[in-house]
This record gives C-alpha cells, structure tokens and sequence, in this order.
C-alpha cells in the first residue's frame, strides 16, 4: 500500500482511533467508561444501520431484532456454558449467523419490492422475537430477564472498554474501506436511482440483501458487546424504542457518513445521561425526553443533513467560494 | 444490412393509460434510427420498454435475433444495450469519476481506450473528475450521460432527447459527440430537435398517440413538408 495514496481523513481517524486507547487511563471511573462503552456499542448499532439507510436507501423499523438476537444469545450461551472466552467467541458466531439467515430471508422475500416493504416486515419480526423472548422463559426469563457471569477477564471494565473500543475501531475501517470500495459505490448509485442502475447492469437485489444481511451481523455483534456491559438481559432489547434510538442517532449524526452515526450515539448517550443526572438540579430534568426532543428539533432544523452531512456540505461550499 | 433491434407490435401501458398501441420499426446494425414525434407519443416509452423498465403486454422485442421483450433491466444491460434517459439519470452525490467507473462493466485495456476517447471529446469531464454529479451543468449533465453509455463495449446506444433544455452550443456540442460515436456503434435515438436528429440521423420513425405511422429514409424526410407539418409541426 502507498502511504501517500492514503487520504487525509484516513489519518485523522486512526489519530483518533489511537487517542480511544488512551482515554481510559485518563476516565478511570467505572461509570464514565460504561458510559463510553455504550456509545461505542450504540455507535457499532448505528453503523449498521447507517449501511442500510445511508448507504442504501433500505429503511427498516425492526433492526432491534439483530441487536435482540446478538443480545440473547451472548447471555444464554454464557448461562448455559461456562463463562468462557471460548463461549464468547462462540455467541458471536452463533449470534452472526442467526442474523445473517434471519436478514437473508427477510431481504430475499422483501427487497424486491418497495422499500416499505422491507420496513413493514422488519417491524414485524422484531415485534415477532420481542413475543417469542416474553413467551419462552425457560430460555430467556421472559420479560424478568436473568444474570450471567462472565469471563474473568471480561468482567474488568478496563478489559470490556478495550474490546468495545478494538471492536469500533475495526469495524469502522472495514465498513469504510466497503462504502469506498466499487461495491459501496453501486449502493450509493442504488439508493440515488434504482432503476437507472439496474439499466447499467447491475442486479440491485443481490446488492441490497448482502447489505441487508452485512447490516444485521453487525447489528448482532452490538448486541453481543451490549450484554457484555450490562451482565444482564431482558426483553427490553428487542424494544422497538432502540431501533427509534438508532434511526436517531442516524440522523442527527448525518446518514451516509459512517462517522456521524458514531457522533449521533455519543450525543444521544451523552444527553440522555446528563440529562437524567440533573433532575437533582431542577425538576424539569425529570422530564429529560422535552429537552431531548428539543435538541433533536434544533439539529433537524439547523443540520438538516445531520452534523456530518451538513457540516461536510458547508466545507465544500466554503472551499468553492475561496476557488 | 441486417437488423440486430426488431421491436413488433409493442403495446404498453403505464399503471392504466394506454401508452403504447402498435409500436413496430427495426434498427439496423451500424446506423442511427431516430424515433420523432411529438410530446407524449410515447418515444421515451418505447426506450423504456426496449430496457425492461416499462413492461410490454403485448408484441415482441428482438436483440440479434434473441427474445428481449420484459427481460430484467441488468441482463437487457448486460446483452450489450446501453440506456441514456431523458432526466440523464446521474447519481448526484457520486463523483464524475466514481459515476463513470459505477458504468464500467470490466475495466481492461479497451475500457480504458474508450475512456481517453471520451475524455478528449468531453474535456469538460476530464476536469471536473472529482466533482459531485450534482454539482455539473445541464450540459456538463448531458455529456456525463452519453459517456456513461459510451465507456462500456456497448452495440446499441439508447438516447432519449440529448438535447433536451440545453443551451444551443451545448447542443452542437453534444450533436458533434454522437457523430464520432455513431462511427463505433449503433443508436437509437429520441429527439424532438428535428435539425439536430435530421443531422444525425440515417433513418427515421414517427410516433404519434402510441403507434409507428411513417417511415423511411431521413433525406427523404428533409424534403416532405406535408409530413413535416403533420406529425412534427414543423413548416
């Protein structure tokens, strides 16, 4: 690989990635480091997310359900099996291939049709694994949910936040290096224009289900990262209040960026932790969703592309009118 | 000389408007057909329906002899047709280079001749390379289009209206682009510009409400005032 072929912006994200590494030997306390893994974790979801909305024009209101599978089978391998490394790795195999079949049907059976579609049936098969989860209890406690221990060298959080890290971190690069590559350029050409793409010659459905299916694995392994943090689970990860969430952070992130999803997590985790922090200070921080429904209003209004989005968009104004 | 494009009795609908009735012309291999008419004929329907985005009801559409008629867009591509739609169809947020390259079907030595040819005709694209489609003018549009259909070992070249909302020395511009390409392939163009098609063209046909009414040679055209007037309005 030549170096000077490397863009820019390549280096200014393996800085930052390095400065992540350093960060926890600066934030010691266990709560600001669970706070940093969530976002990492929800910056991972979101990612996912973006593949298929930013990338691709899919809008799917049941991603949970990869975020759900990835979750459940983590902590059902752990309960069962010892809590090994080797369980670990295990729940992520398991976890990704139950996604991958479950994202390959519903591509195959849904994307060639209109995208409502997709999203119609992707609800519903969320709502579907959110009924199975409170129905079969032996296996998963239904909606009280069951604690699992963990590998000992998973449960320091100095440990979890390095994997949580390691884990964005790559996964950031290789999804950049796939929406750079000619591949990710097709799904830029499939979500502008799907028929003008096809009449180049491209088969749009094979490219939207590898999306679908690549968007669900790394949504599970979101959820596999997730229940590491919480060493416990219940039905709540198969709420659709997180596919909300993500298509939030989404968006007030900036769609189509990889990056600004990882903004948008760390603004919506930040904010809804701080936020709950202080109703000691006032009482109308009890009521933190007005302020957050606030903020996200302002962003809307003020980045209508999201932040990335909208602030890449005024750069390049910006270095047009100086050439 | 033979005929590689035989479109018989295509008829088509649009949701629940008839759109086209009795559509039947062939285009023989090496020179330009030009389909005439006025608005809402149904000449970009006609294209569309050759690339299996409008579906046929009826009649049959041949490519070198093989049955065409309501195969999937991809494969009609991928038989060697190239499609330049009326709204030129640019993918706005990627670059000219990345949209060229989206184009490509192979990238090997031919490929790469036909995009330096390109390149020397368009010098316009060959600048503005790392800029969003979105960002070029209608012209600049335009030209990025027929290059898009032109880089790949295309044998047939479907252009609809290329000179549609441009300004006049764009349009020759364009007119000029289509001549040296009309020596490397075959095309079936749409055209409303009747100078630029009777400049272009070898032979025409002429819609009118869904159906092929004449036909023949576009000298011949040139010098019917009656038939001018009729179908095109042109006195």
């Amino acid at each position: 690989m030549n170096l000077a072929q490397v863009e820019k912006s390549t280096w200014v994200y393996v800085a930052i990635s390095f400065l992540l590494f350093v960060v926890p030997f600066i934030a010691t306390g266990r709560s600001v480091q669970f706070l940093i893994i969530q976002i990492f974790v929800f910056g991972i979801f979101a990612m996912s997310y973006d593949l298929l909305l930013g990338y691709t024009g899919i809008i799917s209101f049941g991603h949970v359900m990869f975020f759900g599978v990835g979750a459940y089978s983590t902590a059902v391998l752990f309960d069962r099996f010892d809590p090994t490394m080797l369980t670990f790795a295990l729940a992520i195999i398991i976890s990704g291939v139950i996604a991958g079949i479950v994202s390959l049907i519903v591509g195959v059976l849904t994307l060639r049709l209109k995208s409502h579609f997709y999203a119609m049936l992707t609800l519903a098969l969320a709502g579907l694994f959110l009924v199975g989860a409170e129905k079969w209890r032996k296996l998963t406690g239904g909606s009280d949910g069951f604690t699992f221990g963990l590998p000992d060298i998973l449960r320091d959080s100095f440990a979890l936040y390095i994997v949580s890290a390691l884990s964005l971190v790559l996964i950031f690069f290789g999804l950049r290096r796939m929406t750079k590559s000619p591949f990710g350029k097709v799904l830029v050409a499939i979500r502008e224009n799907e028929s003008r793409t096809e009449s180049l010659g491209y088969q749009v459905l094979h490219y939207k289900v590898i999306v679908s299916v690549v968007s669900g694995i790394v949504a599970s392994y979101s959820g596999v990262l997730y229940i590491l943090s919480l060493r416990f689970v219940d039905t709540s990860v198969f709420a659709t209040d997180l596919t909300i969430d993500v298509l939030l952070m989404t968006i007030i992130g900036g769609v189509g960026t990889l990056i600004g999803p990882i903004i948008g997590a760390s603004l919506i985790e930040f904010a809804h932790h701080w936020l709950s922090d202080l109703s000691d200070v006032h009482w109308i921080f009890e009521r933190w969703i007005i302020l957050y429904g606030t903020i996200f209003i302002l962003i809307v209004v003020f980045f209508p592309k999201g932040i990335v989005g909208t602030l890449v968009d005024r750069f390049y104004k910006w270095r047009a009118r100086r050439t | 000389m033979s005929s590689f494009l035989e479109v018989s009795h295509v008829r088509a609908n649009i949701e629940q408007y008839h759109i086209l009735h009795d559509i039947s012309f062939h285009v023989p291999k090496g020179e330009v057909t030009v389909l005439l008419g006025r608005n809402g004929a149904g000449k970009t329907t006609t294209l569309r329906s050759i690339m299996g985005l409008t579906p046929v009801i009826a009649g049959e559409i041949t490519f070198k002899g093989e049955k065409i008629r309501n195969q999937k867009p991809h494969l009609i591509a991928n038989r060697g047709i190239g499609y330049v739609p009326e709204d030129q169809g640019i993918f706005h947020d990627l670059t000219v280079g990345e949209n060229m390259r989206v184009a490509m079907k192979k990238e090997n030595e031919e490929t790469k001749e036909r995009m330096d040819w390109i390149l020397d005709l368009f010098p316009d694209l060959k600048k503005f390379w790392n800029k969003p489609g979105g960002q070029l003018s209608g012209g600049q549009k335009q030209m990025l289009a027929i290059s898009r259909a032109y880089v790949n070992d295309n044998e047939l070249l479907l252009i609809d209206e290329p000179s549609k909302g441009l300004a006049p020395i764009v349009v020759e511009k364009v007119m000029d682009s289509i001549h040296q390409m009309k020596e490397r392939t075959t095309i079936l163009l749409v055209e409303q510009n009747f100078m630029m098609a009777s400049g272009i063209g070898d032979r025409f046909y002429i819609i009118d409400d869904g159906q092929t009414v004449q036909q023949g040679q576009m000298n011949e055209l040139k010098q019917d005032g009656v038939l001018l007037q009729k179908y095109l309005g042109i006195s």
